[in-house]
């Protein structure tokens, strides 16, 4: 086995050589630079991003439970949506993968810390300011934003006093994944056990790197994009609007420029976890390294000429039209590959159900069907009629909640017992599981008939033919939400009661990586010294 | 929601491409509940009626009455066809791992992790499926972007939250406004049971009109911010863009009143901005249309006076 070197090692330091171990109090955390500590405060920090983000969602499902306004009123709906958007795709989904890196990459590649740890705790502590100033803004005249996540002028610029602190919280969101892809980037280059080659590195750090590259990319085109937003509402420049000489759809050029990226951003994290899961379960190496790290670069490079399938149905040139059809076409042949690899991963394994492993196959088949409905929206012809419509709710949300989220429950099941050294309840993590899996799909699998039946996203009341597929989403959506609570008490029982099983270093079936090799739970200091990286802990 | 049970029943279905046939639909039986079973027996009735109309447990994309609908919804139906072949493949074999190759039955793990052949394989497979799908859209895109030579143009202008109508080169033009009786319903507690309503949130005040089996070329653009023009009868959807002039087009083959509405975020009333699209026999149409130029003469002397 790959014992010892490292694992006494890195023992040792902890106990006996460091004078220096956290700091006592509110100042372990307002001063944190340790990215164990910085990582804790990522994940808790979306969790609870998650629920404000989910019962904004549960205002929206209980206002579409039945034909008629009940709840709230149609401008205040808008804005449940609006925020629903962004605190769940920048608070919640992006720092959650943040909090993983932190915690996981210098344990996965030999390193003791980030590279660049004060700025680390600088990324993260922009985050609760950022997010208080949007939240502020439910409060202030004329509401929170209301035009929807992609935040399209002209109606944007109807926003009342909430603007400016739109814009100015996103600029910081932009500011703290611009500063935490950096981090990502500088320590995988740079600090890297010796013997760790590139080739060698798992793939969640792989996903990871090449995660931070789109970031890096993509967030400053957001940050000009909502700057020239600004300065129209504020500065007189006519950037898009019409009257002035401007092009209103220059703004979704630039914002999907973004945006498609910003969706691969939320999903190779993901790609990375279940790749490091389904080996560990199925007892067997993960099936084509290599290709897998080709295909989730082909992802990123095409996630770049893509854009404009998000915009069908703005009058754009045939040639436009049929480019980006066929180039998000071809997005299907790199995922496809990761779908076959890890089903290769699985074929004659060994495998047990763990709940990391029930969450990995519950986003290996949740996710694959939301590629599906992928496919089918690049058809233009057909996306004509797909798109704006619940179709898209469907596909949208079948990528993102049983694939993002379902990939972080996963790593957090997977990871608990290196972090706290002790298991969580395995009977409560599949309770957990099952809840979960059943009620996203009746949330979510409707929402596909309801869009080919047209009903149109975004709207507060609908047609009374869409009520019996619209009650049976929303009972899904207060199941699914309820659900989650569950999660938290798990982690309660984990964290705080200190319940369950202690863990050794290894915690599961001799699973592949250097994390494993640091005792459970992980010491605040790991790796002083770089490890020796052995074949069996090598992903070449 | 009340315990139901599938049933299948016989529904008569008047395609007017492929003729009257019968179809076998599924439909929910409740058990239970009367307002249930009421709803059951008007829907059975309904579906008799008219077989479109009831659309209470639609789970597809409406064939439509236009030759590029039908289409489209043909084009969906093959995407849809090779996902299903795709997902049985790859989920079969996901779930035949999940049954046979598992620790309890005692399986032990194989070591391999590499195998070219097989990436060259899926790699290409997909490739060649993707292509069947490309060719077909790819021709059905031109068509739809060949607005040429229409018989009829209507620009349809976005306001915060109605549409305008103005027939190009008639002396026609008008506001299609949402009815009072869904305006009524919808308020927040207001008290009215939508069912009631007919068509709740989707009638207009004044339709668009136009002549079966002609090309009407769309021109949409906007008053205020984006909105856009979407019917699903007729597969049209098309963004109305302040300071554009988008086009796009439609012949629709059957007289009949279809209904859609504003499928692009335009603030607090994006709900509440229906289309609906009336179809009438040409000699219909050209009565109507007399009708309208005549009121408008009629609306201009009295507004000279």
């Amino acid at each position: 086995m790959s014992t010892t070197v490292t694992d006494v090692h890195a023992a040792d330091h902890a106990h006996d050589d460091h004078d220096h171990g956290p700091a006592q109090g509110w100042r372990r955390w307002l001063y944190a630079t340790n990215h164990k500590d910085i990582g804790t405060m990522y994940l808790v920090f979306s969790l609870i991003m998650f629920f404000f983000g989910g019962t904004m969602a549960l205002i929206i499902r209980s206002e579409l439970f039945m034909p008629g306004l009940q709840f709230v009123e149609p401008a205040f709906f808008n804005q449940m949506t609006t925020m629903h958007a962004l605190i769940m795709v920048f608070g919640a989904v992006m720092p959650a993968f943040v909090g993983l890196a932190n915690w996981m990459i210098p344990l996965m590649i030999g390193a003791p810390d980030m590279a660049l740890p004060r700025m680390n705790n600088w990324s993260f502590w922009i985050l609760p300011v950022a997010f208080g100033i949007l939240l502020s803004t439910l409060f202030m005249p004329g509401g929170a934003p209301a035009s929807g996540w992609t935040m399209y002028p002209p109606l944007v610029l109807q926003t009342g006093d909430a603007f400016p602190f739109l814009i100015f919280s996103v600029h910081l969101m932009g500011l703290s994944s611009i500063m935490g892809a950096i981090n990502v980037i500088v320590t995988i280059i740079n600090m890297r056990a010796p013997d760790m080659t590139l080739l060698k590195m798992p793939m969640f750090v792989w996903t990871w790197l090449i995660t931070a590259y789109l970031l890096l990319a993509v967030m400053p085109v957001l940050a000009g994009a909502v700057t020239m937003l600004l300065t129209d509402q504020f500065f007189g420049t006519s950037f898009f609007l019409a009257a002035g000489g401007g092009d209103p759809v220059m703004f979704q050029h630039i914002f999907w420029f973004f945006g498609h990226p910003e969706v691969y951003i939320m999903i190779l994290p993901a790609f990375g976890v279940v790749s490091e899961i389904i080996p560990t379960f199925a007892r067997k190496p993960l099936f084509g390294h290599d290709s897998m790290v080709y295909a989730a670069s082909s992802i990123a490079f095409l996630s770049f000429i893509v854009w404009a399938h998000h915009m069908f149905t703005v009058g754009m040139p045939l040639t436009g039209q049929l480019f980006f059809m066929l180039a998000t076409m071809v997005i299907a042949v790199p995922t496809g590959v990761k779908v076959f690899n890890w089903t290769a991963t699985m074929w004659k394994g060994s495998m047990t159900f763990e709940t990391p492993m029930l969450f990995s196959l519950g986003f290996l088949f949740l996710f694959t069907l939301g590629g599906f409905s992928g496919l089918m929206l690049a058809i233009v012809p057909a996306d004509i009629q797909y798109h704006d419509s619940y179709f898209v709710v469907a596909h949208f949300h079948y990528v993102l909640v049983p694939g993002s989220i379902f990939g972080l429950m996963a790593a957090v099941y997977y990871w608990l017992p290196k972090w706290t050294g002790r298991f969580y309840n395995e009977k409560l993590g599949q309770l957990h599981f099952w809840l979960s899996t059943i009620f996203v799909n009746l949330t979510f699998f409707p929402m596909h008939f309801l869009g080919l039946a047209g009903m149109p996203r975004r709207i507060p009341d609908y047609a009374t033919q869409f009520a019996d597929f619209n009650m049976i989403a929303s009972i899904g959506a207060i199941g699914f939400g309820f659900s989650q609570l569950l999660f938290v008490y798990i982690l309660y029982q984990t964290c705080w009661q200190k319940k369950g099983e202690r863990a050794d270093a290894k915690v599961w079936d001799d699973p592949k990586g250097l994390e494993w090799t640091v005792p459970s739970p992980a010491p605040f200091h790991t790796f002083d010294t770089p490890p020796r990286v052995t074949p069996h802990d090598a992903f070449a | 929601m009340s315990p139901r049970a599938i049933i299948f029943i016989a529904v008569p279905v008047d395609d007017w491409l492929h003729g009257p046939k019968t179809e076998l639909r599924p439909t929910f039986l409740p058990l239970d509940d009367n307002l249930m079973l009421r709803k059951l027996a008007y829907g059975v009735l309904a579906f008799l009626a008219a077989p479109a109309a009831h659309a209470d447990w639609t789970v597809n994309m409406p064939r439509g009455v236009t030759e590029l609908s039908q289409e489209t919804y043909d084009i969906h139906m093959m995407v849809f066809w090779w996902c299903v072949w795709i997902a049985a493949f790859v989920f079969g074999a996901m779930i035949y791992a999940l049954v046979k190759h598992r620790k309890s039955k005692g399986a032990e793990p194989a070591q391999f992790s590499h195998s070219m052949t097989a990436e060259v394989v899926w790699t290409v497979i997909p490739c060649i499926i993707l292509l069947i799908m490309a060719v077909p859209s790819a021709e059905l895109l031109i068509t739809l972007d060949d607005s040429r030579d229409p018989d009829l143009t209507v620009v349809a202008t976005g306001y915060q939250w109605r549409w305008h109508y103005r027939y190009q080169g008639e002396d026609v033009a008008f506001y299609s406004s949402m009815t009072r009786p869904s305006a009524a319903a919808r308020r927040l507690d207001s008290g009215i049971d939508p069912s009631t309503v007919d068509n709740y949130l989707r009638d207009v005040d004044n339709p668009m009109v136009v002549p079966r089996g002609a090309k009407v070329r769309l021109l949409l653009t906007s008053n205020d911010v984006l909105h856009a023009w979407w019917v699903p009868e007729l597969a049209i959807k098309k963004d109305a863009i302040p300071g554009f002039v988008n086009e796009t087009w439609f012949r629709a083959e059957v007289a009949g009143t279809y209904r859609g509405q504003c499928a692009e975020l335009c603030g607090m009333d994006h709900g509440y901005m229906p289309i609906v699209v009336e179809v009438l026999e040409p000699e219909e149409y050209d009565a109507w249309l007399e009708n309208e130029k005549a009121r408008n003469r009629v609306t201009a002397v009295s507004g000279a006076q």
